[in-house]
């Protein structure tokens, strides 16, 4: 008789996610909101700038999600949560996680100064950046997250983005705060044992989520969690963890590294990019990895 | 227990009375005394707060809401360039019904830079929903911060507690500083119906469609519109405790008085000076102190100006291309009403220059030359 395999399920089986949100087909961001909801539970509070997400939860007065949100200014995401987390400390409650839960645009870039704040400080708070690489709730405009050779509405493909996707991780490891990860939304175990990981470390944990999105990325709905994948397998979005600023982990070692050409041209927004370019794509993700393989041994 | 003290720090022992439980601020010329006594207090245990070092003003009001929302006292304190950062948020906490409590110190808007006073900064957030008291001494900035409070977690509305720079916020006075006890015993702790709990998980300012928005804001100004007679109502009950009586309005021998000076802040108190030297000389002059600027106080002003024969506006601001902001207000507040004084709108001291007596003067000699009052705003002291 053939041996059984046996499969177990790390992931928790609780939802604190409900049906009936108001995302696109595909969205990658629901799935990371899933899972990070699994990973800490019922006892979180997140705030909520304005961005896809401030829509998917739903209109008032439903919510898809069984946790409380704040919903805040746009670039007040950090801000926001590090009053909700001295609030409820001053109210008696230590120990519910509280989450900023913002966009690449809120992240990137209007809400950076306030998020360097907060890191600075070393608020005690939890910062999730889901990344969809552009400003999707105000209709695929660029932000300093979309990256080089990527069309959206305000990089027409005549004048597509030149310039690459900012550091955000290398940012936020020179405010040197515990803990910082880059996830993606199709390793699920990964994100979720490093978001649990995260819950147990006091002060400014910052996770930098893939999330890609079908309705600004031009891509079919059904691919979504495939290309997030491919993004890790090509070393386009690699999975790691930093500690106190240096600590570099690699979480996902690359036996072998895919190259981005399948990534780039199922994607609609690369179209118009010649061979050319995507070469010049594959040699910067290629140089970004060996310093991430470097810093690594470091 | 009496106290010799700058306006700036009645703000802060205002906040420590009022157990504030977050505070979230950003120095400011002229603001930074208040928030550097209260990180003081903060470190060395006299009061029991978290006081966190945020890098914008911007981020200041965001701090307070979260706290205000997750169900703490949140104070915080700015001035001029400041405010006008925090402008979004203003917004924010009064549509959120975030009933924080904030110091302003009065002080121009550049450019040119300018750390003197006037109200344009205030003035600016006029309808962002916040209510705004004007003070006019030591005392009452402490006195006001406590009572604003209880107002605004009555009604679940932020206060603003407003002073000029320099001439309060730098300025020493014996300011009588109550007791713990008896200020715990007028404004109890902080208990909000709904806050941002894991407990009782809710969404707090989602999406909310046409079918929804207006009667938010409706219920915004209906409860801005309880807020005179609980203004009044607080007042009383403060007096009956501490003996000093905190109304909207603050009326300096206007009961039988034929010429009235209407003026907000520091600068009523030079005008006092100069009614008593009228009354000397046979003229039945009077001051009107507006201290409640938001919700403004229609009948309270009506009530009082009913008897005058002329009322002069002496504005601290202007709102360029119509008038001083006061004087509007104070006008709007007579239109229809029969037998109503003629309202003179003055614009004094923009950028901190001295409002004075002779001001004051230049102000009456102007009114009481004229028998109607036009729509010309007349500027004192100005260089043409
Ligand atoms: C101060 C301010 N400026 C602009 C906007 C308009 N706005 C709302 S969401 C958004 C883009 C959000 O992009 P991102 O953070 O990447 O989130 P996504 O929509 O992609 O999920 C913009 C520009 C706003 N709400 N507030
Ligand atoms: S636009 Fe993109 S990120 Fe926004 S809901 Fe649709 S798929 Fe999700
Ligand atoms: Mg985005």
């Amino acid at each position: 008789m053939k041996k059984e395999k046996k499969m177990t399920l790390t992931l928790p089986a609780e939802e604190l996610m409900a049906c009936g949100h108001l995302a696109c087909q595909g969205c990658g961001a629901t799935l990371a909101m899933r899972y990070m909801l699994k990973a800490l539970g019922q006892k979180t509070a997140l705030c909520i700038p304005a961005c896809c997400w401030a829509v998917i939860d739903g209109p008032y007065p439903y919510s898809s999600l069984d946790v409380p949100i704040y919903h805040c200014a746009f670039e007040t995401a950090a801000s926001t949560a590090t009053g909700v987390k001295a609030g409820l400390e001053m109210t008696g409650d230590s120990e519910t996680a509280v989450v900023a839960w913002a966009g690449d645009g809120g992240t990137f870039d209007i809400g950076l100064q306030a998020l360097s704040g907060a890191a600075e400080r070393n608020e005690d708070i939890i910062y999730v950046c889901y990344d969809n690489e552009a400003y999707m709730n105000t209709g695929i405009q660029r932000s300093s997250a979309t990256p080089y050779g990527a069309w959206t509405t305000t990089t027409p493909v005549k004048h597509f983005k030149t310039r690459p996707k900012k550091d955000i991780v290398a940012i936020m490891a020179a405010h040197r705060i515990p803990y910082i990860a880059t996830a993606s939304i199709s390793h699920p175990e990964d994100f979720v044992k490093k978001m649990r990981k995260a819950k147990d470390i006091k002060g400014t944990r910052f996770f930098h989520v893939y999330a890609p999105c079908p309705t600004g990325w031009k891509s079919r709905p059904e691919d979504t969690v495939k290309l997030a994948r491919m993004a890790v397998q090509n070393a386009y979005f690699p999975l790691y963890e930093i500690e106190d600023g240096d600590k570099v982990t690699l979480n996902l070692k690359l036996k072998d590294k895919k190259p981005v050409n399948d990534y780039i041209r199922i994607q609609g927004r690369f179209r118009h990019l010649t061979e050319a370019q995507v070469a010049s794509i594959q040699a910067e993700v290629d140089a970004r990895w060996e310093r991430l393989l470097k810093n690594c041994a470091a | 227990m009496k106290k010799v003290m700058m306006g700036n720090h009645a703000l802060s022992y205002g906040a420590k009375l009022a157990r504030s439980q977050v505070i979230a601020a950003y120095p400011i010329t002229p603001q930074t005394q208040v928030v550097e006594l209260l990180s003081e207090m903060c470190s060395d245990g006299t009061l029991d707060a978290k006081f966190i070092n945020v890098e914008s003003e911007h981020s200041a009001m965001a701090a307070c809401i979260g706290a205000s929302v997750a169900g703490a006292r949140a104070f915080t304190a700015t001035s001029s360039q400041g405010l006008a950062l925090m402008h979004e948020m203003l917004h924010w906490a009064a549509g959120g019904r975030h009933p924080i409590v904030m110091g302003n110190i009065n002080r121009s808007m550049a450019p040119g830079w300018s750390i003197w006073t006037d109200q344009n900064d205030s003035l600016s957030e006029r309808d962002t929903g916040w209510m705004q008291y004007y003070c006019a001494s030591n005392q009452e900035v402490l006195d006001t911060v406590i009572q604003a409070f209880k107002v605004s977690e009555r009604l679940m509305i932020p206060g603003m507690v407003i002073l000029d720079a320099f001439a309060l916020s730098h300025t020493y006075e014996v300011v009588d500083v109550p007791d713990q006890a008896l200020v715990d015993k007028y404004l109890p702790p902080f208990k909000p119906e709904i806050r941002l709990t894991p407990s009782d998980p809710r969404a707090f300012g989602g999406l909310t469609g046409s079918e929804h928005y207006f009667e938010l804001r409706y219920k915004l100004q209906k409860y801005m519109e309880k807020a005179p007679a609980l203004i009044e109502e607080t007042g009383r009950e403060f007096e009956k405790i501490f003996g000093r009586n905190l109304g909207l309005v603050d009326a300096y021998r206007c009961d039988d008085a034929d010429f009235v000076f209407v003026t907000s802040g520091t600068a009523g108190f030079t005008a006092r000076v100069v009614v008593d030297e009228f009354r000397k000389s046979g003229l039945k002059a009077g001051n009107l102190r507006i201290k409640v600027f938001r919700p403004f106080p229609f009948a309270k002003v009506r009530e009082v100006l009913k008897k005058v024969k002329k009322a002069a506006v002496v504005d601290r601001n202007c709102s360029y291309g119509a008038h001083g902001i006061f004087y509007q207000e104070v006008k709007s507040a007579l239109y229809g009403e029969a037998g109503m004084p003629p309202v003179f709108g003055y614009i004094a001291g923009l950028g901190g220059r001295d409002i004075t007596t002779d001001s004051f003067k230049e102000v009456a000699a102007h009114a009481l030359a004229k028998d109607k009052a036009d729509e010309e705003i007349v500027w004192i002291g100005v260089k043409k």
